[in-house]
């Protein structure tokens, strides 16, 4: 993990404040959330303090600072989703998984994120779980779905 | 020798087709050649996927092996293409079939299971009956008889589609086909024959205004710009859609990304600017995809670059993908966003057009603002202007979405009623229930009732009904819709979203959304709880507007219209809540209470087994009973029970 990061730092030879955010974004996209030492890492590289890259992390919702689950739920909490029950699919999961969103469960299998609007208002209420799109769900889809994915 | 034809397709289209700009009587090899590019003339069948992300979401992945594996066992040759979304996503997956010689034609909810069947029919020249969407009217082609045209569905009758013109039809990542049919024809006609100052004429003439939301007519904007003397200057392309329930700049950049990038091209030419930006949500992985790939599909042909066309105009193109914050959306906000600060609004002025990006000059605007370019400046000022109401001209793309028959996206000329958006084009609501509302804007905006469903959209109708245009997400909803509960999702996005700059806004929304819930919360006899509540409700409103008037950017200053809107519309909906403490929608679930009937109880314990509180006592077929205080109104007894012996009040 080390070596990648310092291997993806050289992709951004010129240390500008302007790479600061897609930096943080590949380091997510390999690890999963970003370490400690990967914003110190980070910070050393762009000549920025840590916390201020904190700051910056925080302020976005995509920026995770704990590792995800093997299989990551991201709950579409859009409006047409809102109208067509996904309060109710959320429960369900979040029942099913015996975690709140925002958590992993302990044996790292599955992680729950509630996300603004997926885009795909259209097929109502929508779960994607690890960019599998799940549409049209209701309490009792989601609950064989998250089932099958234990079981794989 | 594949790479041979390669070069010699994009020497024909550079030189025959985007060179002779201004030549449009074209002899007939030409035209032919065209036709083949266009996808029209085609020697082998070809199937479409509607592959967009809601295509996909319906399972257009699992028909495209499905089509895969059907033309393989069958020794069929045959291209596949994926394509964007043609709007309609209640009817995805959506596959088309082009044989040679004729029309194309396209079907419905194909999902996997029935792709052997309907392609077994088609392959055998036979139309099935169900699942038909209509056939389009290609070149040189017999039509199908008995099959209604496109056109004539009934969701695209009534469409004017412009921006979307391309959107579900082309293959978004073929640069050939979209210049075959006509694209980059504008942008190299604007660097050839127009002065930079024209183009911000010819745009503000038209009455082209931001699509974004704000409504800002995009021509004064370039011309701001382009009088500004700078060594360098930046072109935005906002494509943060951020706002729950909009998808239409998603479906465009997924079905038609070459599109955006022409009217970028024009937009950074006519200000001047060679440096430009494409800042877009990162939720939105297929569409950055996509652009991706035309971006090099455009360096390639020579359209993005130095010194294109020998013009000596330079355009680059970056994608910066958004972190997710729906405050990004606000230009500043969104500026700070790329610099890789935390995105924080400023106030204005200084105006993004003189102090922008890094300090410099910058525009910014919109997918769809920059979807209009291309056609504006091939037809002109005049004939956009020909479109729409006497303040808003051109057509508008929307979202629909929620309890509508039909989902999906739609393009409309300005000035389109309401009524006709949700009963013609879309069908009516969902299961035949009675219309209550429909939410546009998203959470800036409002709501339209029943009385309303009259007025001709534009941006100043909308805000006269105390609603606004936004980015065009119109989420409808029915009888089984409660408005307070709407109100309090809003508020528990904005309350989320508010930056934290201003205090109006970070404290006054946390406290509206304190008040929602309480409104709604479960009913408490101790406390002072319904004085309180009473207090609460008496100053919600004088709490809205001092967060509207003492907020420094537009998310703050619309973040209480939720609030207002539905609170103008639907008071006696609050007031159900608040003093007879039932809600009228039943969608509250701690204000509904639960009782059984003891005579028809058997004492199964089914339900008691099943709450999740253990609010319900007895004994074995003895009749049971519920602890009210304990109980959280989750309604699991009454899904457990057998007997209907639990009632609803």
């Amino acid at each position: 993990m080390e070596t990648t990061v310092n291997e993806l730092l050289q992709k951004y030879p010129e240390g500008k404040t302007e790479n600061l955010i897609p930096i943080l974004q590949d380091i997510q996209d390999i690890d999963g959330f970003l370490s400690e030492s990967s914003v110190v890492k980070v910070g050393q590289h762009l000549k920025l303090s840590t916390s201020k890259i904190f700051g910056v992390a925080t302020f976005y919702n995509q920026f995770r600072f704990k590792p995800l689950g093997k299989f990551h739920v991201q709950v579409c909490r859009g409006t047409a989703c809102h109208v067509l029950g996904s309060s109710t699919v959320l429960e369900e999961i979040e029942k099913s998984l015996g975690i709140k969103a925002g958590n992993t469960t302990k044996d790292g299998l599955f992680s729950i994120e509630v996300v603004a609007c997926i885009g795909a208002c259209g097929l109502a209420p929508v779960v994607n779980i690890n960019g599998n799109f799940h549409a049209k769900l209701t309490g009792e889809k989601i609950k064989d779905i998250i089932e099958n994915y234990r079981n794989q | 020798m594949e790479e041979n034809i390669k070069t010699s397709v994009k020497d024909f289209l550079i030189d025959e087709v985007l060179r002779d700009f201004s030549n449009n009587s074209k002899d007939d090899a030409i035209k032919q050649q065209l036709a083949v590019l266009r996808n029209e003339k085609i020697e082998e069948p070809v199937i479409y996927i509607g592959a967009g992300t809601c295509g996909l979401g319906a399972g257009a992945g699992k028909t495209l092996k499905a089509v895969e594996k059907y033309l393989k066992e069958k020794e069929i040759k045959a291209r596949i293409i994926e394509a964007g979304c043609i709007g309609l996503c209640s009817s995805e997956p959506i596959l088309d079939v082009h044989l040679p010689s004729y029309n194309r034609v396209s079907f419905e909810k194909v999902t996997e299971d029935k792709v052997v069947s309907l392609l077994d029919k088609v392959f055998s020249l036979e139309i099935p009956e169900e699942n038909i969407l209509g056939q389009f009217k290609t070149h040189e082609s017999k039509e199908w008889e008995h099959v209604r045209y496109f056109n004539e569905h009934p969701f695209f009758a009534p469409q004017k589609r412009l921006v979307l013109k391309n959107c579900g039809i082309i293959n978004p990542v073929d640069i050939n086909e979209y210049i075959a049919r006509g694209g980059y024809k504008s942008f190299i006609k604007a660097i050839n024959i127009y002065k930079s100052l024209d183009i911000c004429d010819i745009i503000e003439k038209s009455g082209l205004r931001g699509r974004g939301g704000g409504g800002f007519p995009t021509g004064r904007k370039w011309k701001f710009a382009n009088a500004e003397v700078s060594d360098q200057k930046y072109l935005i392309c906002n494509a943060d859609e951020g706002d729950p329930g909009a998808f239409m700049d998603r479906a465009v950049i997924e079905g038609d990304p070459h599109r955006v990038i022409e009217g970028m091209a024009i937009g950074a030419y006519a200000i001047g600017a060679t440096k430009t930006y494409v800042y877009i949500r990162a939720e939105y992985p297929l569409a950055i995809e996509r652009l991706i790939i035309a971006i090099e599909q455009a360096k390639e042909y020579g359209l993005i670059g130095h010194d294109i066309f020998g013009t000596g105009v330079d355009f680059e193109i970056k994608i910066k993908k958004g972190a997710g914050a729906f405050v990004c959306g606000e230009e500043t906000a969104l500026m700070h966003s790329i610099e890789g600060k935390r995105g924080m609004p400023r106030p204005r002025p200084p105006f993004p057009t003189t102090n922008g990006l890094f300090g410099k000059p910058t525009v910014i605007n919109n997918v769809e603002t920059f979807a209009n370019v291309s056609n504006i400046i091939e037809n002109g000022s005049e004939w956009f202007s020909a479109i729409g109401t006497p303040s808003s001209k051109g057509t508008k793309v929307f979202a629909l979405s929620g309890k509508i028959a039909l989902t999906g996206l739609i393009e409309i000329p300005m000035g389109t009623k309401i009524r006709d958006i949700l009963f013609n084009i879309a069908g009516g609501i969902l299961d035949n229930k009675k219309f209550k509302s429909v939410q546009i804007g998203g959470p800036s905006g409002g709501c339209i009732t029943e009385a309303n469903l009259d007025i001709e959209i534009d941006y100043e109708s909308l805000i006269k009904v105390g609603a606004m245009m936004g980015s065009g997400g119109l989420v409808v909803m029915d009888e089984g819709t409660c408005m307070v509960d709407v109100a309090k999702f809003f508020m528990n996005f904005i309350q989320r979203e508010s930056c934290g700059k201003c205090i109006p806004c970070r404290e006054g929304t946390k406290r509206l959304l304190e008040i929602l819930e309480s409104i709604t919360g479960k009913p408490q006899k101790e406390n002072n709880e319904a004085l309180e509540r009473f207090k609460a409700v008496m100053q919600m409103e004088k709490l809205c507007y001092v967060i509207k008037e003492t907020s420094l950017c537009g998310l703050g200053q619309t973040a209480p219209n939720p609030v207002l809107s539905t609170l103008k519309w639907f008071r006696d909906e609050y007031e159900a809540h608040v003093f007879d403490r039932k809600c009228p929608a039943g969608v509250c679930k701690n204000l509904k209470e639960y009782n059984i009937n003891v005579d028809a109880c058997t004492g199964c314990t089914v339900c008691s087994k099943k709450c999740p509180a253990n609010a319900i006592v007895g004994s074995k077929k003895q009749a049971h009973f519920i602890v009210q205080d304990k109980c959280i109104g989750c309604g699991a007894c009454y899904e457990a029970c057998k007997f209907n012996a639990i009632n609803v009040i």
